[in-house]
């Protein structure tokens, strides 16, 4: 291939992932974002002007190279690619689906100054999907040091920690509380937007090659405790996450078809609810379905519902219905990740912003006749720097709506923290970590992840997971931080 | 895979499993409870634990086959596995000595007030206990519950064994007869049973701890669906429970919920039915025994 001119290079426009078409893709849980062909990313990785010096890898949590992976994949090296990206992304099938490359990667990639950045997550996806289905690279094992690990967590920030760890020669244990390891990936993500494949195969390869034992159905907190780990594992890390939802105190939370995005979700995604009754686990949708909060979560869980509307409508000949995001401030605050809304307002799903429910009503069979709302305004800005919603007096209004799904965010499960009375936690349940070691205030336990920030990114609990790895290693060979500060 | 060691039919519709679950029976308490999964295809199901041996390493459930899942399980055998037990989850039964303590087990219920009304005497209190089913049928462990009551009442709704009545009438009888004596009572059955003793012993003051079954899936509170509304707000039973003061439960809200799912619950039973009798007829059709 002749090589072009840096000129000719900036005419190539960003290259469109093929999806599938909304009207079709409602009817199923299969993926929406195809993925490129070669042709595709080749052609966009041709668009990378390879900076001399990079700004996108400063938006990147696990630091991957990106100019030298775009390289390797313009000239057609996929193996390369494969290479320059599991030396910092052991996930990179997983990553390029869900990261928001927006705000990260691409949001410095200078391409963006006038026009459209470089599709770094697509392409990444490409190579991690390349390498899924050819295994073209083998991760090897540093010798073994001796030392046992125990990662509590198989979602994206214990992984990443296992496999690091692993790669330096520990010996891991993972501990997963489902029946099913990887977290808010397996129960949380929807398989039309992170097929269980995918996370499936990428831990599979990751865990066969270093070794690492994952235990599922292992509740740490119950089925063993933290001052037992301790005596089995010379280190651990949790990455336990943000698994408890939250419900508004509004009247009427507990009557039937009010549930929480982690209770519609898990049915869904881990339980394959939609495919009941071929799988045991049953999930209801409403004929008007209100989803409350506008994060990806709640994203997520309008378009499950969507889905199994549309099902229902195929199957039984019903009209399908209609999925609300009930949000109280204005799209200008949505939390969501853009393509997220974008895929969310084709498929069907009506947005009703500056919108908040103040009482769910029941209906004469314990179930829900409606909801009760009141319109909000913009006021001053709030401490998260967004302007503070207000409600607007006597503006109370009546939504009929017969589910609602409360995606309002989570927190930390305290469970895990059983005999671990050492472990400093902040008011708001997360656990109190360095930020740049992941050292909690217990001496050998690190955390990293939601546990630590609150419900966050897929990335960023990679990133901590990464950089509590690299001082775990530290501590197993010899120093030890917390006999240091005990010293000073 | 989780080995059932052992397998006893207690009634037609009443199965006990002994299981091999050396990690779980290490750590379980009366009162705490576990979720199985049977298959790839499983759901999570949560079963109070009805016994555990910490030297054999096992777990004993007994289950009463009320829908699919259950029925499926029934026709498990010795030797088969679960996919998954995962726990012990829930708090444990808080046991001291109270002094003179009531337990109340109803049909299925009596299994799990099993190990509570053992660890009550074992801890020095006197255990009246009063177990009532449907019918004789329903009816277990009267032998086991004996062995650890000062005084055993056995009713049946139908008078086919024991006294005619529900339990509620001989547990009233109890309050009546020692008044001030009783210093607390654990009821476990159906919820309209625990829903009915609360009431029969709020007018006594008498604590009332209930232990609750209600709809879950991850069990961990991960969830919420197990939601149930106490009066001054909404608790988890998994993690929060399983047991709860029976006298602050808002029973209504509790006997609508769990009946949320009765429709697909229904529905899966009769597929299950349908597909089962289709393979009868088969194997009959082909000879196999």
């Amino acid at each position: 291939m002749a090589e072009l001119t840096k000129k000719e290079r900036m005419k190539i426009p960003r290259q469109a992932m093929p999806v599938q078409e909304p009207d079709d893709r409602v009817e199923n849980f299969s993926e929406v974002a195809l993925g490129f062909t070669l042709e595709l990313a080749r052609r966009e990785a041709e668009r990378c002007l390879q900076c001399k010096d990079p700004h996108c890898m400063e938006g990147c949590p696990v630091e991957v190279t990106i100019p030298e992976f775009i390289e390797a994949v313009r000239v057609g090296d996929l193996a390369k690619a494969v290479e320059v990206m599991k030396a910092k992304n052991n996930l990179p099938a997983i990553c390029g689906r869900v990261c928001p490359q927006e705000v990260q990667c691409e949001e410095r990639c200078i391409l963006g100054k006038k026009g459209k950045p470089v599709a770094i997550g697509r392409l990444e996806r490409y190579v991690g999907d390349f390498e899924l289905a050819n295994n073209t690279f083998a991760v090897t094992k540093a010798p073994s040091t001796g030392k046992k690990v125990a990662v509590v967590g198989s979602g994206p920030a214990g992984l990443t920690c296992a496999v690091d760890l692993g790669r330096m020669g520990h010996d891991v244990t993972i501990f997963e509380s489902l029946h099913i390891p990887g977290g808010v990936l397996v129960y949380g993500i929807p398989e039309f937007r992170l097929p269980k494949s995918v996370i499936r195969a990428e831990i599979e390869t990751a865990a066969k090659a270093l070794g690492i034992e994952i235990l599922s159905d292992h509740v740490i907190g119950r089925t063993l405790t933290i001052d037992e780990l301790q005596t089995q594992f010379d280190a651990i890390f949790l990455g336990t996450g943000a698994g408890l939802p939250m419900f508004m105190r509004i009247g009427g939370i507990n009557l039937n078809g009010v549930m929480s995005a982690n209770e519609f979700l898990t049915r869904v995604n881990l339980m394959k609810g939609y495919q009941f009754p071929d799988y045991d686990t049953p999930v209801k949708v409403g004929k008007k379905v209100a989803v409350i909060g506008a994060g990806n979560v709640a994203m997520d869980s309008a378009r499950c519902a969507l889905r199994l509307q549309s099902l229902r409508a195929k199957a039984n000949g019903v009209e399908r219905g209609e999925v609300h995001i009930v949000y109280r401030r204005s799209p200008a605050e949505v939390p969501a990740r853009l393509e997220e809304v974008h895929h969310a307002e084709e498929e069907g799903v009506i947005f009703d912003f500056l919108t908040n429910p103040i009482e769910i009503l029941a209906d004469d069979k314990g179930g829900i006749r409606a909801m009760r709302c009141i319109r909000m305004e913009l006021g001053e800005p709030d401490d998260s720097g967004r302007r503070r919603p207000v409600p607007i007096q006597g503006s109370e209004f009546e939504m009929e709506v017969d589910q609602v799904v409360f995606a309002l965010g989570t927190s930390p499960n305290p469970l895990v923290f059983v005999n671990a009375d050492g472990l400093q936690r902040s008011k708001y349940g997360t656990v109190v970590a360095d930020q740049e070691t992941g050292r909690t205030t217990m001496e050998g336990i690190w955390a990293g992840g939601d546990v630590v920030t609150g419900a966050a990114t897929v990335i960023s609990a990679m990133g901590a997971g990464k950089r509590a790895a690299a001082d775990m290693h530290r501590y197993l060979g010899g120093e030890n931080p917390w006999q240091e500060i005990a010293q000073n | 895979m989780y080995k059932i060691l052992e397998r006893e039919v207690l009634s037609d519709v009443t199965k006990l499993m002994v299981v091999e679950a050396p990690q779980i029976a290490r750590k379980a308490k009366a009162g705490q409870f576990i979720i199985v999964i049977m298959h790839e295809h499983g759901e999570r199901i949560p079963l109070t634990i009805a016994d555990f041996d910490r030297e054999a390493g096992t777990i004993t459930m007994i289950f009463q086959e009320v829908g699919k899942s259950t029925m499926e399980m029934g026709l498990m055998q010795v030797g088969d596995g679960f996919k998954t037990i995962v726990g012990p989850l829930g708090h444990p039964t808080e046991i001291e000595n109270f002094g003179s303590v009531i337990c109340v087990g109803g049909g299925v219920g009596i299994a799990p007030v099993y190990p509570i009304a053992r660890a009550l005497k074992e801890a020095g209190n006197e255990v009246i206990s009063v177990i009532g089913a449907r019918t004789k049928e329903l009816l277990l462990w009267e032998d086991k519950m004996r062995a650890v009551s000062s005084e055993l009442i056995v009713t049946t709704d139908d008078g086919s064994y024991g006294r005619k009545a529900l339990v509620t009438v001989p547990l009233k009888e109890i309050l009546e007869a020692r008044p001030g004596e009783i210093t607390k009572i654990w009821a476990i059955g159906p919820a309209i049973m625990m829903k009915f003793v609360a009431a029969t012993t709020k007018p006594f003051n008498v604590p009332t701890i209930v232990s609750l079954n209600t709809i879950m899936v991850d069990g961990t509170g991960m969830c919420g669906g197990c939601r149930v509304l106490m009066d001054d707000g909404a608790q988890f039973v998994c993690v929060d429970g399983p047991e709860f003061d029976g006298h602050r439960v808002d029973w209504n809200n509790l006997l609508s919920r769990i009946s949320f799912y009765r429709s697909e619950e229904q529905s899966a039973v009769e597929r299950w039915r349908e597909s089962h009798k289709c393979k009868l007829d088969r194997a009959v059709a082909e000879g196999v025994k």
